[in-house]
């Protein structure tokens, strides 16, 4: 059972001759697809963010005069909304080239971690001006460093623009920065004339989620103190190009406005950070990815994404050690992952999630989507709709979350029309075999042989128990 | 093959009606004596100064600045519930229902839980515990276990507007989901040899035949047009993607052997930025709220006599503005208990005030009363949970969270 455990549970699905491939020697198999890099499988060119961000800018140039306009005429809304048809592009070719690298990949262990890391570090396209950027997080941000330290992608992370807009820190501000004391001077006039004094300050949401959910985790050990002391050691961490006093900088790149940080030395979780404008930040994301607690939050995580939803302690003892003794050098997690017994448990079984199922049917089928919308409608039908988990938590990783009747429904409708489309002509037991290989089971081949179409027993095969879980 | 066998046939000849558990039962008309429970889950933090605008506290306009409610009267200002509180200006349904005599307006309320998680605040306020972790059940599904029982099977007691379980909902006694979307009829052959494929496998089997059944329900609640011909036709804004949901909910309930309870969640309440005073982000959110309770009141028709709608968040927010127009994670914040079953017209809050010294960490509104009391309140006075029952196994670790006296109607 080992190279089914290592394509199915590690991989995403085996392709028809995976098995025989990870067959010889199933933990080396995984092994080879952990070092560097892990680019997208298909050549399609994307936009990258900073074009992206600077189409954006000019589509929000352009709502702001329809807006006027729209205001003189009276219209209260506007029919055309010139930021969402800026980005929507962009989020459909970045949902389908996801889509065809996770049905096309030979490196399914790398790409199940680069949706691992990016659902870690999720942003979520329901905050409408991220349509066309969360994607580029995960190719920017994720790809480049999912085997490599885990606080190179931290701060490749936490500095990207999608990051940054998607949880407010561009508009954080320091109570004592240039930019607050200057505004200050001009609110006292404009006080003095009896006009409303504006407020500037910090926003705390992207330093909580970098210590609750992208670090030390909920009970890491940092109070709220030290949330609001990050989030002023943050402040400055924005993106350039913009408008008044967010004016400078490189147009849509990370970066650092000195005049909105918070001066001064800080001390956070006990330790006293010097000022060093973005490096104090940066020093704290060092110090983070050393932690303790943090090595423990991730090796929790990794354990239940590929062990188990309770994940055993033990494992998680080891994963967490081997973190912490590379210093976060991710490949060195990965390995001691993949050297855990428990990992190759062939009967304790994930049930897979809606990405996970059509991922998996897609390679089954050997059949890679054309169209952006063949993706979105399957996602939407199954409802996790790429890149909108809804809060920066990501998508759950346990099968309660998902395993709803109503959800199953769905599944079976989403399998009969993959099924109906399949034209590759394998017959269906042949199909069991190359994608569940011994987890196939006697009653569904015999399932398959008395269906009453081959398509009908494609269908059979997607919703076989044995095929819903990994 | 689709063309003999109809759902019905196929439960009665699959191997799902072999597994017992499941059995699916002739459904029984609703003979409309019992009472209704809605729960409104609001992901993501509501802000309680908002909704529920404290316009006679001294302090809140200066805390608040331009996200504050102005008093009633103003423009923009606060739809007026007495001299400390309003309702924000988009809630123009719910401020009907508190003229009806129809709502209890909740402010100062908070679940036990103090830090300042998303995520473990919603899993205090469904876990119905004082910790996040600890519990893998809901309090509602624990409520299920030990209501009295009707005619209506235990699984069909309670839905899940969604396509899976929320917390509140998970546990023990069986529960169904099913979302807004109608999906399409999937082959009731495939159906059927989905049933046998599964008949080894009690967790997929015991979901299909409760998918299956749920189905059902739902076709049957379409059929009989649920919803009355003569409900309001919607005004003001688009319907927000939560009007699909109540709807689905009010079908279902009001289908013949439909759900007693249903459980609704709707998304996009952590306005960190840019949330809008009367009008902005947060009111366009409130008002598609707004108006898909107005819905759901219209839909169920001469059920809302009996229906209760509680609506609640994880916390509140910050007392004060941020930096970046919006509020933060905080505590205190505010809840409604919506509904013909519902003795209101009243506001509930044993307001501690903004000034420094009464909030919490220098920052929060200070929570006064435990979530928990109004929902111990519900389950025993609407759904007549025996009070032991629910100190025992719905909410334990509780004492401090005393039922409070005549929420409803008797």
């Amino acid at each position: 059972m080992q190279a089914e455990i290592a394509a199915i549970r590690f991989g995403m699905g085996a392709r028809p001759g995976e098995l025989d491939a990870a067959a010889a020697d199933p933990r080396g198999w995984l092994a080879a697809q952990i070092k560097g890099a892990v680019p997208l499988a298909t050549s399609t060119p994307l936009a990258s963010s900073e074009q992206i961000i600077i189409a954006l800018m000019a589509a929000r140039e352009e709502r702001q005069q329809m807006r006027r306009a729209a205001a003189d005429s009276g219209d209260a809304k506007l029919a055309f909304n010139p930021v969402r048809a800026a980005n929507l592009p962009h989020y459909r070719e970045q949902v389908l080239a996801r889509a065809q690298s996770a049905a096309l990949t030979s490196t399914p262990f790398a790409e199940r971690l680069v949706h691992f890391w990016s659902n870690h570090f999720a942003v979520s396209t329901d905050k409408g001006e991220l349509l066309g950027l969360a994607g580029t997080l995960e190719n920017e941000a994720i790809r480049p460093h999912v085997g490599g330290r885990f606080a190179d992608m931290l701060i490749a992370v936490e500095q990207h623009p999608a990051m940054i807009a998607f949880l407010d820190n561009q508009y954080s501000i320091g109570e004592h920065s240039e930019a607050a004391m200057l505004a200050a001077q001009r609110q006292a006039k404009r006080a003095a004339n009896g006009e409303p004094a504006r407020r500037f300050g910090i926003n705390e949401n992207l330093a909580r989620e970098i210590l609750e959910l992208h670090t030390l985790g909920v009970n890491g050990g940092y109070s709220q103190t030290d949330v609001t002391t990050f989030a002023e050691i943050i402040t400055g961490w924005s993106i350039g190009g913009g408008k008044g006093r967010l004016a400078g900088g490189a147009p849509g790149r990370f970066y650092f406005r000195q005049n909105m940080h918070q001066p001064g030395p800080k001390t956070f979780l006990g330790k006293s950070y010097r000022e060093d404008g973005q490096a104090q930040g940066e020093a704290v994301l060092e110090d983070l990815s050393r932690n303790p607690a943090t090595a423990q939050f991730i090796a929790t995580k990794l354990v239940r994404h590929f062990v188990a939803d309770d994940p055993p302690p033990t494992v998680v003892t080891r994963v967490a050690r081997a973190f912490s003794k590379s210093g976060g050098d991710l490949p060195h997690a990965y390995t001691a992952l993949i050297e855990s017994s428990e990992a190759w448990n062939a009967d304790a079984r994930k049930f897979k999630t809606p990405e996970d199922f059509v991922f998996s049917a897609l390679r089954a089928l050997e059949a890679t989507p054309q169209q952006p919308d063949e993706v979105l409608r399957s996602f939407e039908l199954l409802g996790q709709r790429p890149y909108t988990p809804g809060s920066p938590a990501g998508w759950p990783d346990t099968a309660k979350s998902w395993d709803g009747s109503d959800a199953l429904m769905r599944r079976v409708l989403w399998s009969t029309r993959a099924a109906a489309k399949y034209e590759k002509g394998i017959p269906p037991a042949q199909l069991a075999v190359a994608s569940l290989g011994k987890y196939a089971r006697a009653e569904t081949l015999t399932a398959l042989s008395r269906a009453s179409s081959s398509s009908q027993a494609v269908a059979l095969l997607l919703m076989s128990p044995e095929f819903q879980r990994r | 093959m689709k063309d003999t066998l109809s759902r019905r046939h196929f439960l009665l000849a699959s191997g799902a009606l072999a597994t017992g558990a499941m059995i699916p039962q002739a459904l029984f008309a609703n003979t409309g004596g019992s009472s209704r429970l809605v729960v409104v889950i609001l992901r993501g933090a509501l802000d309680g100064l908002a909704a529920v605008p404290p316009y006679g506290d001294p302090d809140y306009a200066g805390l608040h600045r331009e996200l504050a409610i102005a008093a009633p009267g103003a423009e923009g200002g606060a739809l007026r519930l007495d001299d400390t509180f309003g309702l924000h200006p988009s809630l123009s349904f719910l401020h009907q229902c508190y003229s009806a005599g129809e709502l209890i307006v909740f402010n100062a309320v908070s679940s036990p839980y103090r830090e300042r998680s998303h995520f473990d605040g919603q899993n205090v306020l469904e876990n119905g515990m004082t910790k996040p972790v600890g519990s893998s059940d809901g309090w509602l599904n624990r409520a299920l276990a030990v209501m009295p029982r009707e005619g209506t099977p235990l699984s069909q007691r309670a839905v899940a507007i969604s396509q899976n379980i929320p917390l509140i909902l998970r546990g023990d006694a069986k529960v169904i989901s099913k979302s807004p979307q109608t999906t399409p009829d999937v082959d009731e052959d495939l159906l059927a040899r989905l049933a046998d494929l599964y008949s080894n496998d009690d967790w997929f089997s015991a979901r299909l035949s409760e998918a299956v059944q749920t189905e059902k329900m739902a076709d049957a609640a379409v059929m009989s047009d649920a919803v009355p011909a003569d409900a309001a036709p919607m005004r003001g804004a688009a319907p927000d993607k939560v009007h699909a949901v109540t709807r689905m909910a009010a079908n279902l309930m009001r289908s013949d052997g439909g759900p007693e309870i249903a459980v609704i969640e709707a998304t996009g309440w952590d306005t960190h930025a840019n949330q809008g005073g009367a009008k902005g982000a947060l009111g366009q959110r409130l008002a598609g709220l707004d108006q898909a309770l107005r819905s759901l009141a219209d839909d169920l028709g001469p059920l809302w006599a009996q229906t209760a709608v509680l609506v609640v968040t994880e916390f509140g927010r910050t007392a004060a503005m941020n930096g970046t127009k919006g509020t933060d994670h905080g505590t205190g914040g505010c809840a409604f208990l919506a509904g013909g079953a519902v003795r209101g017209g009243r506001v509930i809050a044993d307001w501690p005030g903004l000034s420094k010294s009464a909030l919490l960490d220098n920052r929060d509104l200070k929570p006064t009363l435990d979530l928990r009391s109004i929902f111990k309140t519900v389950l025993e006075d609407h759904l007549h949970i025996d009070r032991k029952s629910l100190v025992t196994r719905v909410f334990p670790d509780s004492n401090g969270a005393r039922p409070l006296q005549g929420l409803l109607r008797a």
